[in-house]
């Protein structure tokens, strides 16, 4: 009598705790997975109002990446008119930065619009990567390491921006291909990247993130009218090292304009953190559960069992 | 004493006529005007990937005003009321010269210290390259212009190199094929 109390008292025991912990652990893991941005991370303010065009950031990118030959000169301005199943073109294997052409009615000339990984403060691509590919460097660049990578493009679904792209043409050497912000050659020493480097217009203007959220918010406050009041890239997608000014809404220039303004891993957050609750706690608890159930049967099946061999 | 009282007037004098020509001076001796400036400037402080640019200086001064493009640093001063709040006089800069506000390399650490200066009014000052073509091209497109990269500077053997053209172009590139929709099926 005394056993079967004392067993009872120990699965109400057990059940109460794993309640506990897993109210404890949802609390702790919205909690521990707030992070603010590098303080020193750098960025880069892409002015639409002075792009022209020139796709000189193409190919110093190009170079300096030592990406393969495109198909076209670099000052063939014919490729804007490039649609791929109705689509402008996009960074791929070959090219981690493109330029594209809009024409936006009331503008008396058109807009150009260079994309490239927008290096999130908080990138999706890490946190959707299981085997730790990517790393968000204190300079604020996210990089990638091929050596880790298992290919499984994960990252490709879980950015925002449908940055990473991949390198189909190697059957052997799956790679992900994406700007990498020059980290390597020139971000790491405290240098702009290549295509900043090349911008004649000055239209990328490269500095401290925070020391750019300012001239892009005094260029808006000094040039009242010139631009959408708000700068792309401050919040959106929790906030990102490459933003944007422009004198026409986001969504005419090709942006999307529905990417949340926290981390997309905000919204993985509460799943992701039941997942070890469900592999440890739930085995042990519908194990116990099934064990409870069947004790009677079992019993029975025992007592039959003395009662034949009697 | 005879000597004492000329000595006294003589300083009077002298120190009037001082006094007058300091505040004649703005006005008898006017600021540079366009006519000063060399007629041609070759820029070539940036030639690398491009040659440098004849600048036309005498045609640009009959077309221009003077702070359309030196701001308040010479001629006419500047017409900009944000710019007048704090350069609103109209004398001469030391220097008039683009290259001596404008740094050749704008993110070098120097320019990226600057940029943490946020009690700094000139914290977003393009680079050299960026205010040439900022102030060429902005106006070009306005007034009908040329605005094609080698309207203004050829393009160099490493230019042709760096942007796969002229003799470096892909091989098989047809010029004007580009246009093509490949994704049509």
């Amino acid at each position: 009598m005394n056993k079967q109390l004392s067993r009872r008292g120990f699965i109400k025991g057990g059940l109460a705790g794993t309640v506990a912990a897993t109210v404890l652990k949802d609390t702790n893991a919205d909690a521990g997975h707030h992070f603010e941005a590098y303080p020193n991370a750098m960025g880069v303010i892409v002015d639409l109002t002075r792009c022209v065009g020139c796709r000189s950031c193409e190919a110093a990118c190009n170079k300096e990446q030592e990406l393969p030959a495109q198909p076209e000169p670099f000052d063939d301005f014919n490729v804007f008119d490039q649609r791929l199943h109705g689509q402008r073109r996009r960074t791929d294997e070959t090219r981690y930065t493109v330029v594209n052409r809009y024409e936006v009615p009331g503008q008396d000339h058109p807009l150009f619009r260079k994309q490239q990984c927008n290096h999130c403060n908080e990138p999706a691509c890490l946190t959707s990567c299981f085997v730790n590919a990517y790393t968000k460097t204190p300079e604020g660049a996210v990089i990638y390491n091929s050596k880790v990578c298992v290919g499984c493009r994960t990252c490709m679904i879980a950015c925002p921006f449908y940055v990473p792209t991949f390198k189909y043409s190697s059957a052997f050497k799956p790679k992900i291909m994406k700007c990498v912000f020059c980290y390597d050659t020139r971000l790491k020493e405290g240098k702009p990247p290549a295509c900043v480097e090349a911008c004649p217009q000055e239209a990328l203007t490269f500095g401290k993130r925070d020391d750019m959220l300012d001239v892009g918010h005094q260029r808006i406050r000094m040039n009242p009218g010139k631009y959408v009041e708000h700068i792309y890239g401050e919040h959106e997608a929790g906030g990102t090292s490459w933003m944007y000014l422009s004198p026409v809404p986001f969504d005419k220039v090709g942006l999307d304009t529905d990417v949340p303004q926290e981390p997309i891993l905000n919204y993985v957050t509460g799943f992701l953190a039941i997942v070890p609750m469900v592999l440890t706690i739930w085995p042990a608890l519908f194990t116990g559960f099934h064990l409870l159930a069947t004790r009677k049967d079992r019993i029975e099946e025992l007592e039959n069992d003395d009662k034949q061999e009697a | 004493m005879q000597t004492g009282k000329r000595i006294t007037q003589t300083a009077w004098t002298l120190g009037f006529l001082g006094l007058g020509i300091t505040l004649l001076a703005p006005a008898n001796v006017p600021a540079m005007s366009g006519e000063d400036a060399p007629e041609v400037i070759e820029i070539d402080s940036l030639s690398k990937l491009y040659g440098p640019v004849t600048f036309d200086h005498g045609a640009h001064v009959a077309m221009a005003t003077c702070a359309d493009c030196h701001h308040h640093t010479t001629g006419t001063g500047t017409a900009d009321p944000s710019c007048a709040r704090c350069h609103d006089g109209k004398e001469e800069a030391e220097s008039v010269s683009c290259s001596d506000c404008h740094a050749a390399e704008p993110f070098n650490d120097e320019g990226l210290k600057r940029m943490e200066n946020h009690e700094l009014f000139h914290m977003d000052k393009p680079g050299l390259k960026g205010a040439y073509h900022l102030n060429c091209i902005t106006c070009h497109q306005e007034i009908g212009g040329a605005t094609g990269c080698q309207d203004c500077h050829t393009m160099t053997e490493a230019g042709e190199k760096r942007f796969n053209t002229g003799k470096h172009a892909p091989e098989g590139y047809t010029p004007g094929a580009a246009h093509q929709d490949s994704g049509k099926h």
